[in-house]
Formats: structure tokens, sequence, C-alpha cells
């Protein structure tokens, strides 16, 4: 594939451990500050309406704690935002709950767990919280849930004209299911993208399809991190948003296939 | 948007395997709908199961057998779509094909039957549980990507009852930014009591057959189904997707907005996204789940964009509900509309709900149909409507 057409990042957003919000992440990957590993609490973010936040799970509050990063650094309505919400497994918790649940008898499944069971669950929060009536995809491509949804987002602002926020985002499961699928942390990146140059544009992206590896990162923390998480794929992208450098990097979208995004600054 | 031809099309679901089962069924008036076991299942409801397709998947994907994607594959096999395929490939090279495919629960099955055989001293999962290749919602997608050796960009869309319209949305969005060239788009959902129970902790099951609009309705049937279309610019088929509207409630996790505000909007989204108008539509393919609240918030929608003569319905009544495959379903139903000049009835449908004013049809109607608009709606406030239509 030839390097599409470009779309602008307006904002980036990301709660994961030891790298708690864009600005603290923006300083560690400009090595200006050392990784330091940190436990993560669960995050308590703001956008959630009084009832909803009762009900929502830890995936929504991750989701939502990633979005809220990116949208507070952008001008830009939330409410006018098409949305993409990328997650390889969503809610695992859920999922061991009503599992367990159907081999008791009798089967009471919590109809607040199968509500919150939906893979959209996220973005159904979302939508609610902000009043944002736009297109909204949520997908899954396993580990390559960030390229996937990175492509999804440049689509729709490249052929259908919406301005769009990407939200990925995964969570450990708990056992027995974390010895199947060993996400090792919590983590949820954004970013806003925007067909239009705008005075915020951190940078253009540019995606093609290529058969290379995937770029690494150079410290071994961070290299663990990208590993960790499927939404932490993205890690070698934000590392040169936050240089503010121009680059290509290659980032994982199928067992033997990459999605090259190359970066430019604003001339 | 510039029409998109569709080069093949085929479903599978409990009304037999491929497309004239289905225009059979559509035309004879008979549903899928049984009183069937299913698993360990102890509710009282109506099912719609597929037959004849639940056997291991060959030796060669044995890391990904369960019940979906074994009904994945039975679909593949229906109406020469293999063949179209292969010819998709060899027109395009498989790189630049995409594949999007729609889903609810993926394998969440093999999960259910992988906590019954929790080791009782561990808690460990069997070996045999592949969580990447069943239970993952991306398998179903990854699985259909690598039996028909496709490379473009592959994704499932997990957004509820609208995953499999969505693809549609998405593919074509793909081909138009460039990302590939044609796209394989479709939707597999496959009974589990994962959704049974799940549904029936809302309120949502019916003990009675699903009845569509009926004052009596009390709520939806759930079915499976495997569905699957070829999206090729340069296809010489008789029809296309004219148009696709996409829009979110932000209203309730579960409950549809009683006003049909989002509904409104994205049925109107997509005669804009194909510069049609409302009067134009032939017969709309409703979602038409047979809840209380789905079917008249829907009627209002309707209402509001089409007024109260556009012939519509539900085929839920002989499908049931097949979740994330319901838009790859109905847009196939859509499809078999306009080849047969044919509008079907809202099948088990005795006495209109008198509240509902959109112009539901209680028999069947012969006449040119040349425009279909299809709707799906999910959980979370995801509305999708898609609109196909006959190439000139």
């Amino acid at each position: 594939m030839s390097a599409g057409e470009r779309v602008w990042v307006e904002a980036v957003g990301i709660t994961a451990p030891g790298l708690a919000n864009w600005q603290a992440a923006r300083e560690v990957l400009r090595g200006e500050s050392a990784y330091a590993a940190a436990d993560m609490p669960l995050p308590a973010p703001q956008l959630l309406p009084p009832n909803e936040r009762r009900r929502a799970t830890p995936t929504v509050r991750v989701a939502f704690q990633a979005a809220e990063d990116a949208i507070r650094a952008s001008s830009l309505d939330p409410a006018a935002l098409a949305s993409v919400f990328a997650s390889s497994d969503a809610d695992l918790n859920i999922i061991h709950r009503i599992s367990s649940a159907l081999t008791q008898t009798p089967r009471f499944v919590s109809p607040t767990d199968f509500h919150n069971s939906v893979h959209n669950a996220a973005a159904g929060y979302w939508s609610i919280a902000v009043g944002a009536r736009a297109p909204s995809t949520t997908l899954s491509a396993y580990d390559f849930s960030f390229a996937a949804g990175l492509e999804e987002a440049s689509a729709l602002v490249l052929a259908d004209g919406f301005d769009t926020l990407l939200v990925a985002f995964d969570l450990p499961p708990p056992q027995p299911l974390f010895e199947k699928r060993p996400i090792a942390c919590i983590a949820g990146v954004s970013l806003i993208l925007t067909k239009a140059r705008r005075p915020e544009s951190l940078a253009s992206l540019r995606c093609s399809h290529v058969h290379e590896a995937s770029t690494t990162m150079a410290v071994p923390q961070l290299e663990e991190l990208r590993h960790g998480n499927p939404a932490l794929a993205a890690l070698p992208l934000l590392e040169l948003l936050a240089l503010g450098r121009s680059g290509r990097v290659v980032l994982p979208r199928g067992s033997n296939a990459g999605l090259a995004v190359t970066v430019e600054p604003p001339s | 948007m510039k029409p998109l031809p569709i080069g093949a099309f085929t479903v599978t679901s409990a009304l037999g395997a491929g497309r004239d089962a289905h225009w059979r069924a559509l035309r004879d008036g008979t549903t899928g709908l049984r009183k069937v076991q299913f698993d360990t299942n102890t509710l009282d409801c109506w099912l719609v199961e597929v037959a004849d397709f639940d056997v291991p998947l060959p030796e060669q994907w044995s890391d990904w057998d369960c019940r979906n994607n074994r009904l994945a594959l039975f679909g593949l096999h229906q109406d020469g779509f293999l063949d179209a395929v292969a010819k998709l490939r060899a027109r395009y090279g498989g790189e630049r094909v995409g594949v999007f495919i729609g889903t609810s629960t993926s394998g969440v099955q093999q999960t259910e039957l992988a906590y019954r055989a929790r080791d009782p001293e561990s808690g460990r999962l069997p070996d045999w549980f592949k969580h990447r290749y069943t239970q993952n919602i991306f398998s179903v997608a990854d699985f259909v990507a690598k039996v028909l050796d496709l490379g473009g960009p592959t994704l499932a869309i997990s957004t509820a009852c609208s995953s499999s319209a969505k693809v549609f949305a998405s593919a074509r969005r793909a081909i138009a930014a460039g990302a590939c060239d044609a796209a394989l788009v479709g939707g597999v959902d496959s009974l589990c009591l994962t959704t049974l129970y799940g549904f029936n902790s809302l309120q949502l099951v019916s003990t009675d057959i699903c009845r569509p609009a009926d004052a009596a309705r009390s709520g939806i049937s759930i079915g499976e189904a495997a569905g699957f279309a070829l999206l090729d610019p340069n296809a010489d088929a008789p029809i296309a997707m004219l148009g696709y509207g996409e829009t979110s409630d932000a209203y309730h996790m579960s409950s549809p907005d009683p006003e049909g505000h989002g509904a409104a909007a994205a049925m109107q989204a997509a005669l804009t996204c194909a510069s049609v108008e409302a009067a134009e539509v032939d017969y709309i393919n409703l979602h038409g789940t047979g809840t209380m609240a789905n079917d008249s918030a829907e009627s209002r929608a309707v209402c509001t964009v089409f007024g109260t003569s556009t012939p519509c319905s539900s085929t839920k009544g002989w499908t049931g509900h097949t979740l994330g495959a319901a838009g790859i379903v109905e847009a196939a139903i859509a499809m078999l509309c306009i080849e047969h000049g044919f509008m079907p009835r809202s099948l088990n449908t005795r006495t209109k709900d008198p509240t509902i004013d959109a112009a539901v049809l209680l028999e069947d109607r012969y006449a040119p149909v040349r425009k279909v608009m299809s709707n799906s709606f999910g959980f979370g406030g995801s509305n999708c409507s898609l609109l196909f239509g006959a190439r000139a």
C-alpha cells in the first residue's frame, strides 16, 4: 500500500503504569525524566455522570481516563467528535464473572454485568457522558488492535470527514483467564485526529502497509511496557510525537504485517 | 458516496444454508424459530439454531475450533462464495482485500465450556481452551482472513447488535481512504448461554415466539447466523450499497431513546450519504426485535424520516435476533427483496400495535423493489442504517 493521505494529530492521552498522563509520558519519552515503574491506581475519570460512575467498570474507567487526557489538551468539542474504541478483550473481568455464574445452579447472570459485557460498553458510556451522537466504532484485532483502530480512525477522518477520537485500552484479566491471556498491566492510549491542520496540531500522520518488524523502544522498561498491553503498541508513535520530530515507525498490524506511520511535525 | 457494488453475498441462518433457502422461507412464510434444546439451557424460550454445521474444524484449524468459527466456515462454503473470493483475490491480490467481521460474542461459548472443566483443585482452565483463537472477539475475523488468505486491514467490529451492519461502513471507508481496494464484510454470531441468560436477566427474552410490532409482543427470540458479502468497486453486479448512516443515541446503555432521535438520524444520514430522497425508498427492513421499547422507538424514527406510508417489516419472526450477525442477515434479505421484487410481511404479527404508526406490512407484497433500507441498532446506543439499491 502506498502511503495514504495525511491526518493531523490534535492531542494525545495516556494512562499506564509510570506514565500517568501525556504530560508525564512526554517527559519520559523525551528522555527528560527517567521512567519509574509505579503501581497504578484504578483511574477516577471526571466526565462520567454520577449515575453511570456508580455502574462503570474498571474497563470503562481506563478508557475514559485515556480519552479525557486528550480531550483536556484540545479545544475541540468532544460531543462533535466521532470515536473509535479499540480493545483486544474489553472486559474479561465480566466474562469471568458471567462464565463462573453459568456453572452455578441456579444460573444468575447480573443484568448490569450483561449490559456492561458488550465490547462497546466504553463507547456507550462515552457517548452518554459527553453527548456524542456522531459515528462510533468499537473493534478488536487482538494484539494488533491499536493499528486497526488507527486505520479506522484515519478512515473516519479521510473518507467521512469527521474529526475523530481514538481510544485504545486493555486490562489484565483475573485468574484463571490471566494464564491464557497475560495482559501485564492496565493501559489506555488516545489520539484526537483531524482532517485540517489546526493551531494545536502536533504532527501529521500517514499510514501504509509493510512487511517489516515493529519498531522497538530503546529503554528496556518501555520496551517491556510495549509488549505488556495491546494499547501500548502505540509507544514508538507516541515517542516521535513527544520528541516533535519527523520520522517513521512500524506498529504491529498482524503476525507478519506492519502499519508504517510517517510522522511530520507542522512546518 | 459513489454506489459500491456487492460482488457476491451469502447467508446461513436457521432458515437454511445459502440464499435460495432464505428466499424460499421468506416466500413461503416459514419461520426458523423452534422450541429446541440448546446446550444446557433451562430457559423457556424459542431459539433459532442453524442445522448441520456443528462439527469439528479440519485438523489444520483445530486451535480455532469453537461453535462460532464452525459456523463461519460453514457459511463461507455456501453459494459459491469461496470461488467469488478467489476471483477477488486474483483481481486485487490478497494483500489489498480487507476483512471486516461483526460479532457480539465471538467464541465465548468455548469459555463457558472451559469454565465447566476447570481443575477442581487449582481452578485452572483446561489445556484445550485457546483464548486467542476462540473467545477473543478478533478470532472470527482472523480465522476468516487466514482461511481465505486475505491480508488487507483485518478487524472484528463489536458494537452489539449493530456489529455486522457497521462492517459495511468501515469497509467502504477503508476502500475510500486507500487502505484496501476491496473488502470482505460479514457477521457471525452463535448461540451461547452468556447471551441467553444475559438477555433473560434484562427481561428481554420472550417465552412466546418473536412477534415484531405486535400489540402483545413480549421480547426477542435469540438466533445464530453467518453471512458474508464482497464489496468490489469494479464488480459488474446488479446490487450496490448506496449509503450508510451511523449514529450514537447518547441516551442509555441497554434501552433505546424512546423518541428514536438517534435511529432517525442514522436513517437520514444514510439517505444523505447516498443522495437519495426518503420517497425513493421502496421498503425498510426494520431492526424490529420484538421488544416493546425497540419497536415503538423505531416506528417513531421511521415516521420522522419517511412518514407513515413507506412499507416496512422486521424479518426477526423468521430468523430470530441473530445479534452481531443481524446486520449481515438483514442486508442479505434486503438484497433478496431487490432480486425478487418482494417485500415480506411481519411474520408472527397478529394484531399490529395501534401506537405503531409506521406502515408495517401484514401481507407479503410483490412489486419492483429498487431501494431498500436496513436498520440495525445495538446496546450502547449504537445505530447503523444501510441503503442498498438495484444498479441502473
